[in-house]
Formats: structure tokens, sequence, C-alpha cells
């Protein structure tokens, strides 16, 4: 056994200005299981890229296989034995399991028709080399995401990689899926193939890891064997500082129920059942968490109650009114708040400035404007306000949002949501991809609304989070809710998982977790 | 010094992008001209030699400002609607019919004939815009064919009902002296109408940075999704900013018949609502710098005139400078290595540490 990699000093400069990559050096030995752990936007993806040709560096040198490469395209890379499953899979949807696999390789028969007998021939022959078992002529948009990756892995593997990148694999997995796959990587392993592992998932990395290197901040920090380092040691390097695992106390008191959805079903423009007869209640000063796989209908039912799509039937209730149907301003004026699923796509407006962002649901109220006019000397101020209270790297109000990280950006979303004092918190997805120590404090500003006797409605693809900071469960599957869970104080991922699969539902068994 | 760069780089890349349209059309005229000290003479500083030219330079100004914020103002929203040389058309031909059928003094008339062509044109805007927000049509396209209706409709109007038989060409009756924008410069024909279009570039300023409207507006031109989460009616302002734009667009029409022509003389599209693109993109859709790009556009117009006139360079030159002004500013990439480069030294010196350091 060798290294395989070595990396030496990589520096990697984006052309918005910001610096991933500080001088990292890393050497990943042959036939391993290499995980790199750090938190979001510590740089481990640019680094993959860097590897596999995606992106170049600015500085630093890469040795593979004790010669010094400099890929300048994927192709490259793959031509030298390096494949890289990407976090969000890159397959054709309208291809199928056999073509994506050959895709960019794909026999011809005279040079420009495809061969199908011999893709098949190819494809049979490595799903049986490696022992993976995929339907190889179905059309990959009708697979779920577990087949998806392993196509992709069976598709690295068919161009002979040696070294194979995942990068965070387990992102979009149920636990039970993360089993098949860690199983899978073992037995590559022992077949001789080098494996590097992305994810900011500690328990994963213990599992599967030979060894580890911590990043922070753009700079390696550590380097070890796995069986050296604890969960929460691995965790303190990869933040810097001590962190809190542990699950929120529940709260004393839950008042008065706030949100009630009844029989709420909606049918989407392609004739999809995307929420079928849902019914359910959020009470004030409780946090209702939805677990589920996504794509199960959480970001249609959370659209619903803001108002940005409309229920086929069904009626929804806030404080003893009914909102269904109206206007996201109507629902907003009924002091209902919305920490968007995808921030980038709904929760702010990139190019704008920090103080445009923070006004866009109250511009048309005093102070902020009268009369038509906007009063930019007290947006300003109260922005500036805002990004005090709040924790919010800027220099002013008047910062755009693309200056500003992940974490921050989010500050900003959290920050206009809750501080127009809102009596219901709709939160989807509040902490994806954010650094820990913000998701921290927006976990302490959701219990905070809480302990105000705030109800707050929490959807979250994170199993830990959603176990983490709720009084109680619902577990949505094909658009029901497969579960309910009160005790959420000795539930575990495990027994959250088969309801997210579908493999068992509450209310059609009669379940003894009730 | 990066700094500053970073900064200001939008506006650097602009000039830039002007002053290689001009050393081009300079290098052009150097070639197939005979006399290429005059052909320059006459095309840079032919303008400012003569009174009754600086004259027409400025007046040249007022639609292409007018112009320029019709397009500008829906470019904020996203609203790709280049409609502006329709609404200017149909406007003005709407606004000549009314003024030479109506009495009235010059205190009601003038606002009254501005206003049916401002309204005009708002329909001209509203049919795309409307068809957007509701079917999601596409503006562009939409804007385009419409252009065609105004001028073929524009022209039936007045040939057919309006047209002067005792004038020796295709031309309107004269408007009523009560309908006529001043000209106030002896010596020039520089007229109300031009004040007219700074005054509505400066009140676009103030609407599109100042007030709620100017806000939703921007913000759904930004990001229309975060705008409907935020509860801004989107609909609404995609449908507005479009009525607003063809208002402008028919007011600039009007203003050039009101205060030069007195009475409608085109039997070709006068091309200023293309020029309006023109200016919204070199000024970057802000109001204050489409008043500058439209200065530049129209003492190159002027130039080209004289041009025309005076030597053997034909005024196609002036697109010929446009073009490329236009490709650089909308390449994206142009100057874009550039940037990266001072944007990589700049980052480095901040947050790399010395390899000293290591």
């Amino acid at each position: 056994m060798g290294t395989i990699l070595s990396l030496k000093n990589i520096v990697k400069i984006y052309p918005n200005g910001v610096v991933a990559n500080k001088g990292i050096n890393i050497d990943v030995e042959e036939n391993t299981i290499h995980a790199i752990v750090g938190e979001n936007g510590a740089g481990k993806s640019t680094l993959m890229k860097i590897i596999f040709g995606e992106e170049t560096a600015e500085e630093g040198e890469i040795f593979y296989e004790g010669k010094k490469v400099r890929f300048k395209n994927s192709l490259e890379a793959i031509g030298r034995g390096i494949g890289m499953i990407h976090q969000h899979l890159m397959l054709a949807p309208t291809l199928t399991v056999a073509e994506n696999m050959v895709l960019g390789t794909e026999p011809l028969k005279w040079g420009l028709f495809l061969d199908n007998k011999k893709i098949l021939k190819m494809t049979e022959k490595a799903c049986r080399e490696f022992g993976f078992e995929v339907p190889l002529n179905k059309q990959v948009k009708d697979l779920p995401v577990g087949t998806r990756q392993r196509i992709e892995i069976l598709k690295v593997l068919i161009r002979n990689a040696k070294l194979i990148i995942l990068d965070e694999p387990t992102a979009v997995l149920t636990p039970q899926e993360t089993g098949v796959l860690f199983r899978s990587l073992r037995d590559l392993q022992k077949r001789g193939k080098t494996i590097i592992f992305i994810s900011h998932k500690l328990k994963e990395v213990k599992q599967i890891a030979d060894r580890v290197t911590v990043i922070r901040d753009g700079k390696d920090i550590a380097t070890k064997d796995a069986d050296e380092l604890e969960e929460h040691q691995i965790a303190e390097l990869m933040v810097g500082r001590e962190i809190n695992f542990e699950r929120m106390p529940l709260p004393e008191k839950i008042g008065e129920p706030y949100l009630s959805v009844k029989n709420l079903t909606y049918i989407n423009e392609e004739n999809l059942k995307k929420l079928n007869n849902i019914s359910f209640e959020v009470h004030k000063g409780e946090i209702v968490g939805i677990a589920g796989v996504e794509g199960n209908g959480q970001t249609e039912l959370v659209e619903i109650l803001t108002g940005l799509r409309s229920a086929t039937s069904g009626h929804i209730h806030v404080n003893n009114r009914e909102i269904t149907g109206l206007s996201p301003r109507q629902i907003r004026e009924r002091k209902v708040a919305h920490i968007p699923e995808d921030r980038m796509e709904n929760g702010v407006a990139e190019r704008a400035s920090i103080q445009e962002n923070i006004i866009v649901d109250r511009y048309y109220k005093e102070p902020f404007s009268k009369h038509f006019s906007l009063n930019w000397k007290y947006i300003e101020s109260y922005t500036g306000r805002l990004i005090k209270d709040f924790n919010i790297l800027a220099q002013s109000g008047k910062t755009p949002i693309t200056a500003l990280s992940g974490g921050n950006i989010q500050k900003v979303v959290v920050a206009r949501e809750l501080s127009f004092d809102p009596e219901l918190i709709i939160a989807d997805q509040p902490t994806r991809g954010i650094d820990v120590g913000s998701e921290e404090m927006v976990h302490n500003l959701l219990k905070n609304a809480r302990d105000k006797g705030i109800a707050v409605f929490l959807v979250s693809a994170d199993l830990d989070e959603v176990l983490k900071i709720s009084t109680r469960i619902l577990v949505m599957y094909n658009g029901e809710i497969a579960a309910e869970f009160r005790n959420t104080k000795d539930i575990t991922q495990e027994m959250l998982g088969p309801y997210m699969l579908g493999v068992k539902n509450q209310n059609k068994v009669t379940a003894e977790e009730r | 010094m990066e700094k500053f760069i970073i900064k200001y780089f939008n506006l650097i890349r602009i000039i830039i992008a002007i002053l290689i349209g001009v050393v081009i059309s300079i290098f052009i005229i150097f070639i197939i001209s005979k006399n290429p000290g005059l052909s320059l003479k006459s095309f840079f500083l032919g303008t400012l030699l003569s009174r009754g030219r600086f004259g027409s330079w400025i007046e040249m100004s007022s639609p292409i400002i007018l112009c320029g914020l019709a397009i500008a103002i829906p470019f904020q929203a996203e609203q790709f609607n280049i409609g502006a040389e329709g609404a200017l058309f149909i406007g003005a031909a709407v606004g000549t019919a009314f003024a030479v059928s109506t009495r009235m003094p010059a205190v009601l008339h003038i606002p009254s004939v501005l206003l049916v062509a401002g309204l005009t044109g708002a329909v001209w805007g509203f049919i795309p815009g409307f068809l957007k927000a509701k079917w999601k049509t596409d503006e562009l396209v939409i804007s385009l064919m419409m252009n065609y209706v105004a001028y073929f409709l524009g022209l039936y109007l007045i040939n057919y009902y309006f047209r002067d038989k005792a004038a020796g060409y295709l031309v309107s009756y004269k408007l009523p002296e009560t309908a006529w924008l001043t000209q106030f410069i002896p010596g020039t024909r520089i007229h109300f109408g031009v004040i007219i279009a700074f005054v509505f570039a400066l009140l676009t300023y103030y609407f599109l940075y100042h007030t709620t409207t100017g806000y939703e507006i921007r913000t759904t031109g930004t990001n229309k999704n975060f705008a409907k989460f935020g509860g801004i009616n989107v609909f609404m302002v995609i449908v507005l900013s479009q009525v607003i734009g063809g208002f402008l667009a028919g007011i600039g029409g009007m203003t050039e018949v009101m205060g030069l022509y007195r009475r409608f003389n085109w039997q070709m599209s006068p091309g200023y609502g293309w020029d309006g693109v023109v200016v919204a993109i070199i000024g970057q859709n802000n109001p204050l710098f489409i008043i500058l790009a439209a200065l530049f556009l129209s003492y190159l117009r002027t130039g080209g005139q004289i041009l025309n006139l005076l030597s053997d360079i034909p005024s196609e030159m002036v697109i010929v400078i446009k073009s490329i002004i236009i490709l650089l500013i909308t390449a994206e990439a142009f100057l874009q290595r550039f940037k990266n480069r001072i944007t990589i030294r700049e980052a480095k010196m901040r947050e790399v540490p010395d390899e000293s350091d290591n």
C-alpha cells in the first residue's frame, strides 16, 4: 500500500473573491476509505472538484500515483482512473439505466449508431462483477434516489476508476439506504478501490472511514485514523469549539391549537396526488417537526400553507380564521412567518442589498414608507439593528446578498421572518447548508419563539434536526401523514425510518409506537 | 486600487466598450475615406461647430431619453418589452389625430394631447404585459410584433383620415398652434419637449429607487419568486411596468411631433425606440445614466448626419459604433478575466497566509 493521491498546499480562489481553499495538504493511502469532513462552506466540495479536474487551483500541486498531475477537465481525470459521484446526481432522466452508465463512452456501430447489444453486455457484466443490482432497461426518472446513486457508482466503475470520490452521498438517503450504500463501499474497498468520502455527518464517518481529514475554513486541521477520534472530537475539530448535541428540553406548557389543517388534498399539474387528505394541528408553544424523505409532499404542503400554491380541497385555519385561498401577503398579515426551503430561490433577491431583502414584506407599511415614498433613512437604521441583533457578518445594510456566505444569507432570512412578531413560524429546512454555528443560533431562536408561546411548524430532511428540536413529530410519506410521535425523547432515527420509506403506516396497521 | 476597480467595474467596462467602439470607427474611417481628416472632424466635432447642429443634437436626445426610460422600466422588472418604437409611433399618430380634431386653450391642449399619446402608448405596453402575466406569452415576441401593428395602424390613421392634401407629400394636418411646444432657443429648434424628457428622467429615477412601486418593480426583476414569496403582487408589477413604459414612449413620440415638425410626418418608423433599447443597456437601466447615454447616442446620430452630408462616409457608420458597443456591453465575458484576476489578487492579499508561515 502506498499513497495514491497527495495534495500539496492547494489554494483555490473563486472569481467572486471567495477563497475556498487556503493551502490544503492531504495524503490518501491506497485501498482505504478516507473521509473528508467539515462544515458546509469549509471547502470540501471545491477540493474534490479540483482533484477531479472540474476546477483549477490557483496554487499547489497534486500527485496521483506518484506523478504530478494537473487535470484540465474531468475527462482527463476519468482517463487516469478517478471517478466522482456528485452531491446532486448527474444522470439523464429520460435515458435508461444502461444508457446512462455508458454515457460519454458509449460503444458505437460504424462509428455512428449506438450499439445497444454491446451496451447491455457491458453493463450487465459490470453489475455482476461488482454485485450491484439495478434495472438496466428502466428509465432513470422512474427510480428512487438510492438506486440512482448506485447507477452513478456503476457509471464510475465501468470506466475503471481506481479512486472514487463521493460528495455527501448520504445527504439524500434514508438511514436504510445509507446502510446499503455503506455495504457496497466496503465491498469495493475489498476489490482494491480507494474511496474518498465527503460528509458532515459524524456518525457515518465513524462507521465507514479508515482515515479522517477535518477541514475548517479552507484549511486542513487534522488527518488521523478514524479509530483515534471520537465523534465529539471530530465535531470540535470541525467547528473549532464545543457544541451541544443534546436534544432540547420539551416545553413546559403547550397552548391552544393555532394552526389547524383539515382534509387537505392537493393534485398537481401532472395530475399526481401530492397531498392526500392531510389533517393536523400545531399548538401555541410547541414545535411540530415533519420528518420524511424529500419529495413526499412537504414542499407542496408548505407552499399551500403560505399561500404560494392553492390547495385542491380542504381547509386551513390560523387562529380560528380560515386562510385557505388567501394571497401570501394576506397570510403574512395574519402573522405567519415563512423560512423557505430554498433560500436562493425564494428567500432572497441575490443582487439586491440586505436592506432591500429585509423590507420585502413590510415596505408598504409605516414607518418604512409613507404615501408611496420609501423612508431609506429609517430602513437603513432598522436593518443596521437587525444586522447587530442577528449577528450577520456584513458591513452595512447596503451590502449585497451576493457578498455574504450561506450562513449569513440564512441569517438575513431568519432576521426578516422573526422580526415582525409572528404568531406562527413555518420553517422549511431552516438550517440546510449552513455552518454549525449558524445552525445552533437558528435552533435557539426557534426554541425561544416556542417558549414565548409561538407555534412552530418545522419541515426538515435532517433527522438529527427534527429529533433535536421537535416537541412532536409527524412522518410524511407519499402525501400522507404516516405516523405521529408524541414523546420525542425516546424516538430514534431507526424508529422513523420504516415510516419514511412507507414500510409501516400507523393509519393502516396499528403500530406499537403510539 | 483593486477595490476601486471591483466597485466601479461595471462603469469602467462600459466606458472601455465605448472607447473601443470609437477607436474602431476612427480606424474604419481612415481606411475608407479619401479625406479622413475632414471626415473625422465632421463626425466627432461637426456637431459642436454650428448652433443649428448643436440644437439638433440636444433636441434629438429628447425622444431617445424617453424611449430609454420606456425600455428601462420594464427591463428593471425583468420584462423584455422592446415595444417602445411601436408605442412611440402609435402614440404620436393618435395624439396628432386628437390634437387636430380638438380646439382648446394651450394650457389644456398641450397636456391633454400628451396624455392621449401617453395613454395610447400605455395600451401598447398593456397588451404584451397582460398576456405575459396571464398566460406567460413571451413579451419580447409580442411587443416586437406589435411594433408592426402600430406602424401600419398609425400610417392608416394619418394617411386616410388626417392627411393634409394641401401638402405635397404624405403628412398630417398641421397641429393647431395651441398644441405646439415652444422652441425657446433662437437659432435652434430646441423645444420644451427636451425639458419634459429631462423631468421625466428625474421622476423615473425617483420612482424606481424611492417609491414603493419602484421597489416592487426592482424586486420582481431581481427575483420574481422572492417577490411573490414576500407578498408582492407580481402580476400587477409585470403589467404595470410595461404600461408605464408604453406611456413614456407615447409621450416621447408626441413631443417630437409637437415641438419639432408640428405635424405627423413619419412615413418610416423613426427608430428612436430601438435607440431606447441601446441607451437602456448602456445606461444599465438607471435613468440618470440613460440621460448621458442618450446624449452620447444623439451626438453620434447628429455626427452621422453631418458625415453623410460633408464627407464620403455614409451615416451608417453610427450603426457600426452602436453595434460594437452593445456587443461588448452585453457580452458577459468581456473583461471578465480581467476582473477575475483583480478579484483573486485582492482576495489573496486578504486571506491567504504567506507561504513562509507554513
